[in-house]
């Protein structure tokens, strides 16, 4: 996958995802004496997907805390040690659990600074980990984060590249609001060049992964490397596309999005999440509202299937994009033809 | 032992508390006040005692019915009463009503509307503290009802294991709205619980604001030489309904009202102090006519004052610098 972030100029060292996240937290922990990192499991075992690993031993215990199982606590006692001057990192092991913690995100962190006229700060980030895969089951593989637009002063980020790992995160943990941090399973992995040193990548911009002329696919989190994919095999055909990795759903970087569609006036937007009244319906409803009189088509919706995230594999794969929905949507849409 | 002009000040302190409940309940029966009142009267020797034996330094979160924890803690009485009737002049510059406000300037965490919901933002800032290495202690405020979120179990627990700085004030006040305590719990002292979480719970009389002062203070002295949380008990009455617009009549008898009048925290403690020689019926009079007296044109000022532009301001949204911006 290309990057052409500008950002990714400085030495680099390779690493996946895993490990940049992990350089970030280790980087401002060293940085800030007020950055702490607290959530089940992160302490002793580093964390369910080792983001955590060595920290411990690092920063010692007043500063990686293991927790007991209370989500909605972590997430608010969060909230209070950043009103108190504190920056903590809370994480929640599988993004089916945050709606455990939605009151303290969504009435509390969220609605802070503006509902006390400027005058409190929630500077705290809340990582967690997503992705609809087989096995994880209903309660295990959720993939929510459209909910969380709906909650003015969240800041949501998904870093897809390395890189974006650990700019994104440095630049949520320096944020003086409260962003959430969704990592997909699937980009854990994913190994690539990482700068060295003080790395941000601004939250509230987009990344063009790859140039092109035909078709914008607007994308994010995992379906990023779906969209590459199918963007490798529609190359053979003859049909250039160009794709946009959101990196930030709040704020969205619309001026990147509305750019990229009034280039090649076509786009499909492609998520993981529920397709009924999620980030892709709003990208939809956005692009339509801005570029009415230059599309060459429908807007296109690429998402899940409105069921529970299901167990068995031929279920799990029924619901969620693939590859081949791509490419077949951008050939119906080439040919300027409506989706049946 | 307060001596008797520390006691006079609390009397004082009590007397505007009501005074400022009995305000916003004129207001909003004039419709100058939006939203409802939630009525602390009757409760007042709990924010007063708590906050008295805080020091300045020391941190409060708050609940719905708060405006007597912001007034005991320390906050400008115009800008409360301007965001109760939602001016710009007010705390939250008319974005969060009563329920709604925070500023650390004065050791506020701030109140929401979410039952129970500050519970965990006053444990966090006692995690704060422990992280750090500061002082600070946290008096974290609910009532009976919040009492039986799952949160508020959850905040206590770690409190408990970590040991935080913490004196959780549970102002049972009887009625979680309109459900009696009895109709809410099989036990007989919520402060029982503390027990479960490893941490000391006492019941005190909520009405007797110099038995308040003393259990926090010693509470407070406890959290802050880091031998952690503490539950107090305050057991109150809500003297009007649960909020403006109820009599609180449909579901207490008057009988049960009265009886509790008779338990009046400001009476108990002026009738102290007239008995011990350190008080007399007319000074009471003169303390009390100045508090109303005053409250009155502050409130005329507020009421006065021009209510926010009718706009959006996107920017009010995110913080943008480290420093809150209020």
């Amino acid at each position: 996958m290309a990057n052409s972030s500008p950002e990714a100029q400085a030495p680099a060292k390779e690493m996946r995802v895993q490990e940049s996240l992990r350089e970030a937290l280790r980087y401002e922990m060293a940085r800030d004496g007020r950055v702490f990192v607290m959530g089940e499991d992160v302490a002793l075992f580093g964390g369910a997907y080792g983001i955590t690993r060595g920290l411990l031993q690092e920063f010692g215990e007043g500063r990686v805390l293991d927790t007991p199982i209370s989500e909605s606590a972590l997430v608010g006692l969060a909230v209070g040690a950043a009103i108190n001057g504190m920056r903590p990192v809370v994480e929640i092991q599988f993004s089916d659990l945050l709606p455990l913690a939605m009151d303290q995100l969504a009435s509390h962190a969220a609605r802070y600074h503006y509902m006390t006229g400027g005058r409190i700060n929630v500077p705290m980030v809340v990582r967690t980990k997503f992705a609809t895969r087989p096995g994880g089951g209903p309660s295990h593989s959720s993939c929510n984060h459209g909910a969380f637009i709906h909650f003015p002063g969240l800041k949501i980020i998904m870093p897809t590249t390395p890189a974006d790992a650990k700019g994104l995160l440095l630049s949520a943990i320096r944020d003086p609001n409260p962003v959430l941090c969704f990592e997909n399973h699937y980009l854990y992995g994913i190994r690539g060049p990482v700068p060295e040193g003080d790395y941000t990548v601004p939250i509230g911009v987009a990344a063009v992964r790859r140039a092109g002329k035909d078709l914008t696919i607007v994308t994010c989190g995992g379906m990023v490397l779906k969209a590459d994919a199918a963007a490798d095999a529609l190359k053979e055909k003859g049909i250039d596309i160009e794709i946009v990795d959101l990196r930030s759903l709040a704020p969205l970087d619309k001026e990147t999005i509305l750019g990229s569609v009034a280039k090649t006036r076509r786009a499909i937007v492609l998520d993981e999440g529920p397709m009924i009244g999620g980030i892709s319906a709003e990208i939809a409803a956005m692009i339509q509202e801005n570029l009415f009189a230059d599309l060459k088509g429908p807007v296109v919706r690429i998402a899940a299937q409105p069921i529970p995230p299901p167990h068995s594999p031929p279920l799990v794969d029924a619901m969620i994009p693939d590859v081949d929905q791509v490419v077949d949507a951008v050939m119906r849409l080439a040919e300027g033809g409506k989706i049946a | 032992m307060l001596d008797s002009v520390k006691r006079k000040a609390l009397l004082r302190q009590m007397i505007l508390v009501r005074a400022f409940e009995e305000k916003l309940e004129e207001l909003y029966q004039r419709k100058a006040m939006f939203g409802s009142t939630h009525s602390y009267r009757g409760q007042e020797a709990i924010a007063v005692g708590v906050c008295a034996a805080l020091q300045p330094t020391d941190l409060v979160a708050s609940y719905h019915r708060g405006t007597g924890h912001l007034i005991a803690k320390g906050a400008d009485l115009y800008k409360l009463l301007c965001e109760c009737m939602g001016k710009a002049d007010g705390y939250s510059k008319g974005r969060g009503g009563k329920m709604h406000m925070g500023d650390m300037t004065f050791g506020f965490l701030g109140n929401t509307g979410t039952v129970g919901g500050t519970v965990p933002t006053a444990t966090g800032a006692a995690l704060a503290a422990k992280v750090r290495g500061s002082k600070e202690v946290v008096a974290s405020f609910f009532g009976d009802g919040a009492a039986n979120q799952g949160v508020v179990h959850e905040a206590m627990n770690l409190a408990g294991l970590w040991k935080l700085p913490v004196v959780y004030v549970c102002e049972n006040n009887q009625y979680a709205m309109t459900v009696s305590f009895e109709r809410s719990v099989a036990i007989k002292r919520l402060s029982e619980r503390g027990a479960a979480y490893g941490f000391e719970g006492k019941t005190i009389d909520g009405n007797d604001v110099e038995s308040v002062f003393e259990a926090t203070e010693q509470a407070a002295a406890k959290g802050r030489s880091g031998g952690g949380a503490t539950f107090l008990e305050c057991i109150t009455y809500r003297w009007d309904g649960h909020f403006g617009g109820d009599p609180g009549t449909a579901y207490r008898s008057k009988e049960e009202i009265e009886s509790w009048k008779q338990k009046c925290p400001i009476k108990k403690l002026k009738q102290k102090l007239i008995q011990e020689g350190n008080l007399t019926e007319r000074e009471f009079e003169q303390m009390s006519s100045t508090v109303y007296d005053e409250l009155n044109e502050l409130a005329k000022r507020a009421e006065a004052a021009p209510l926010p532009k009718k706009e959006v301001d996107l920017s009010s949204v995110y913080a943008t610098s480290e420093v809150a911006d209020g």
